[in-house]
């Protein structure tokens, strides 16, 4: 494509200096299509248009233009960061780009959308509040769209927007988005995506990506960047279950402080749930129930702390408690078990055979795990099971049965996508093969009758 | 936080400690890289809150080029001594006298002699994990780079086989000779680093405040005047009122014209900027993949 290569002026949609003394929100999103689909362009659109580009990157565009291009300025080179990505003209890993408004900012993971790239999308999904999957206006619904969709849904992405391209070559017609629109809500609820966002644009022009198209006046909803700005996302996090795996066991050497030679705290992220001074709390695997005595941080004790904050608990009592313990809050238990069931994408050449022995990393926790029975592989295109496979290939979805050699505590991935998911690494190798999402279990952890232990 | 949700700098933070208690977690011998520089002074705040009360765990590593700034390099011992951390430093002057660095001819910056210094660094003191400052926006090759970037027993990155990374779990196992690099900042960008060092009333050292100095014109930049590239009788010298963005070594950091003298005016200059951070670093503009060539040969 090609673009006006004006000098920018310095817009009202860039953080200006009063802009950056407030806080804003993180919003994460990921871009599903192909480059046919308009995806790299839509992405050069938005950061073009938002003045997230710089004289210097601008430059280097038209550099590269100059001697490849024939002249025109590819949007593209501005994601494809590799050198074998450039002279394939071709995504082949996950890229991350980063941009502002006075609103928001943003993390965009694009990802390449061919069939054979699954495992590349399932990686930037994964972190995503916001999946984009874009249309061709022309081509309407195609089976990469429902891939798209439902990657997307396996991976509770909590909200969706369906970004109908190209609709300039369809005299943008409203009949049509209405009926690509239809289609789609034909099979969503198949689907577990809850907010579904349809939008007609023109990445190419700029129509309702950063501004408002004068062609769409039947179309009341806001551009792209309008509706990233103000989606909500402040209840994408799990604050039910407190679920607090334990990283690092914080005993201090010979402290300065006389105060700390006793202490004895539990660092971790907090994968669920708020967690108060007070509150009683279970340890797993130990099964005794305590109190937490303080949340320490750097900037001395505080009383509360949620999901996904970083924090170090003190407890009550003495118990045992390592790196892969989770500290629980006895309200609302996780499930327990050493027979797993799961979804998993295959990430590796080297197939899933049945019996084979992984490492299975959930949490903090690093534990022995054997594959005991492959149940089948998902029709990539509409999740419904296929009959029982003897392997999982690259880019594969399946089900799984998995048996681990202690116990895990976890939840079901619809339930909290950290405590929910796990990966599986091959011994030897160490390469990470899979991404999985477990089912929830069928029996909660039971808290022991000991309240603690001395 | 309010209403039980984080702001930007709160989820780039946590995101962050978690990785670097991924890597306490996970690794036998990690060090942690410490420049003096800005995404570095992030790197040990960072490092303090999540290893407190408790000391960081891990020594700091500086390979120091000979071409430092030395107001960087008093910035750093001071910093380090603040912290009771124990501070490596590794210097190419001695990589080079031991025949582990070796010169091309008629090449002065140092700035490719700092990939031997390291790797031997590693060897020397068996470095299983070494945690840098480097982000993905600064660059885009660093764009495709992971949290926890594996290399191999020679040090090298292969971007075309690198772990895929979900959710947020990392694997950090090695087999023997094997290193991972660690990118907690991966996330972050030049604003945010800036935000971050307001926030937490980080010290930085002088030269990123706005100061008088002497600069010589070359290649289209403002270069500090130095002894190892002294100006030539035909070269344009110019006391100007300058500060640095983005800190390499002495003879090719570009010098920008700047009455920024505190953090916030050097805040809004961001915000206004028209060119990317590594606009001012002639080491990147070698070739449009020379970023990438670097990384695969051992560099951070």
């Amino acid at each position: 494509m090609s673009v006006s290569t004006d000098p920018l002026p310095i817009s009202e949609t860039r953080p200006t200096s009063a802009d950056v003394h407030a806080p804003v929100d993180l919003l994460r999103f990921n871009t599903c299509g192909s480059v046919d689909d308009g995806k790299s362009t839509l992405i050069g659109r938005l950061l073009y248009d938002s003045k997230s580009l710089m004289e210097d990157q601008i430059e280097a565009l038209e550099r590269s233009a100059d001697i490849t291009g024939g002249g025109q300025i590819n949007l593209a080179n501005l994601t494809d960061g590799l050198r074998a990505e450039r002279e394939q003209g071709i995504t082949i890993d996950v890229a991350y780009r980063y941009f502002a408004t006075p609103r928001r900012k943003f993390i965009i993971a694009d990802t390449p959308g061919h069939v054979q790239y699954t495992r590349n999308m399932v990686t930037g999904a994964s972190t995503a509040n916001v999946s984009i999957v874009l249309v061709d206006a022309r081509a309407g619904v195609i089976e990469q769209s429902r891939r798209h969709t439902a990657i997307a849904s396996l991976l509770r992405i909590p909200h969706l927007v369906v970004a109908i391209n190209k609709m300039d070559l369809v005299g943008w017609s409203e009949a049509r988005f209405n009926e690509i629109r239809a289609e789609f809500e034909s099979f969503l609820p198949r689907l577990d995506i809850k907010d579904v966002k349809f939008i007609p644009m023109s990445a190419l022009n700029g129509d309702n990506v950063v501004t408002a198209s004068p062609h769409t006046p039947w179309y009341p909803g806001p551009p792209l960047l309008g509706h990233l700005e103000t989606v909500h996302i402040a209840s994408d996090w799990n604050l039910n279950g407190f679920r607090l795996p334990v990283q690092w066991v914080n005993r201090p050497n010979n402290p300065r402080n006389e105060a700390l030679h006793d202490f004895r705290g539990f660092s971790g992220q907090i994968a669920g749930g708020i967690v108060r001074v007070g509150q009683k709390v279970l340890a797993l695997p130990a099964g005794i129930t305590s109190t937490v005595k303080q949340i320490w941080t750097l900037d001395g004790p505080i009383e509360q702390a949620c999901c996904p904050q970083s924090v170090t608990v003190v407890l009550e009592h003495d118990i045992d408690i390592s790196r892969g313990s989770m500290i629980v809050g006895l309200d609302e238990l996780p499930g327990a078990g050493t027979e797993i069931h799961a979804k998993v994408c295959w990430m590796h050449p080297r197939p899933l055979q049945r019996g084979k022995k992984y490492l299975l990393k959930h949490g903090s926790a690093t534990v022995q795990a054997v594959v005991t029975e492959i149940e089948h592989r998902l029709n990539i295109t509409n999740l419904e099971p296929e009959a029982t496979p003897s392997e999982l290939s690259l880019n594969d979805l399946g089900e799984i049965r998995i048996r681990t050699a202690r116990p895990l505590f976890y939840d079901g991935y619809a339930a909290n996508r950290l405590t929910g998911s796990f990966i599986l690494i091959e011994q030897g190798t160490n390469a990470t093969v899979a991404a999985g999402m477990l089912h929830p279990a069928l029996e909660l952890v039971k808290p022991e009758g000991t309240d603690y232990a001395i | 936080m309010s209403n039980y949700h984080l702001d930007h700098l709160q989820y780039l933070e946590t995101e962050a400690i978690h990785i670097m208690r991924e890597v306490a977690g996970e690794f036998e011998r990690p060090a942690l890289l410490f420049s003096g520089g800005k995404d570095s002074i992030c790197l040990l705040r960072l490092a303090e809150k999540a290893f407190s009360p408790s000391e960081i765990p891990m020594p700091f590593l500086n390979v120091d080029t000979g071409h430092h700034f030395p107001e960087l390099n008093e910035f750093r011992d001071r910093r380090a001594k603040q912290l009771g951390g124990k501070l490596i430093v590794r210097k190419v002057e001695d990589a080079i006298a031991s025949g582990i660095a070796l010169q091309a001819p008629g090449e002065i910056s140092r700035n490719k002699l700092q990939i031997p210094t390291l790797l031997a660094a590693i060897e020397e003191f068996r470095f299983d994990c070494c945690i840098g400052g480097a982000r993905r926006d600064e660059e885009k090759a660093r764009a495709k780079e992971r949290f926890f970037s594996f290399r191999d027993s020679f040090g090298q990155w292969d971007p075309k086989n690198q772990r895929p990374e979900i959710w947020n779990l990392y694997n950090g196992r090695l087999n023997p000779g094997e290193n991972m690099r660690v990118f907690p900042l991966s996330n972050w960008t030049e604003m945010d680093v800036w935000e971050y060092i307001r926030r937490e009333k980080l010290e930085v050292p002088t030269i990123y405040f706005s100061h008088k100095r002497l600069c010589v014109r070359r290649q289209g930049q403002w270069l500090p005047v130095n002894d190892i590239q002294p100006p030539k009788p035909n070269e344009q010298v110019k006391e100007l009122v300058v500060r640095v963005r983005t800190i390499g070594d002495i003879i090719s950091t570009g010098m920008v014209e700047s009455p920024a003298d505190n953090i916030d005016d050097i805040i809004t200059e961001i915000a206004a900027a028209r060119v990317t951070e590594r606009g001012s670093r002639a080491d990147d503009k070698a070739s449009e993949a020379a970023m990438e060539d670097r990384k695969k040969a051992g560099y951070f």
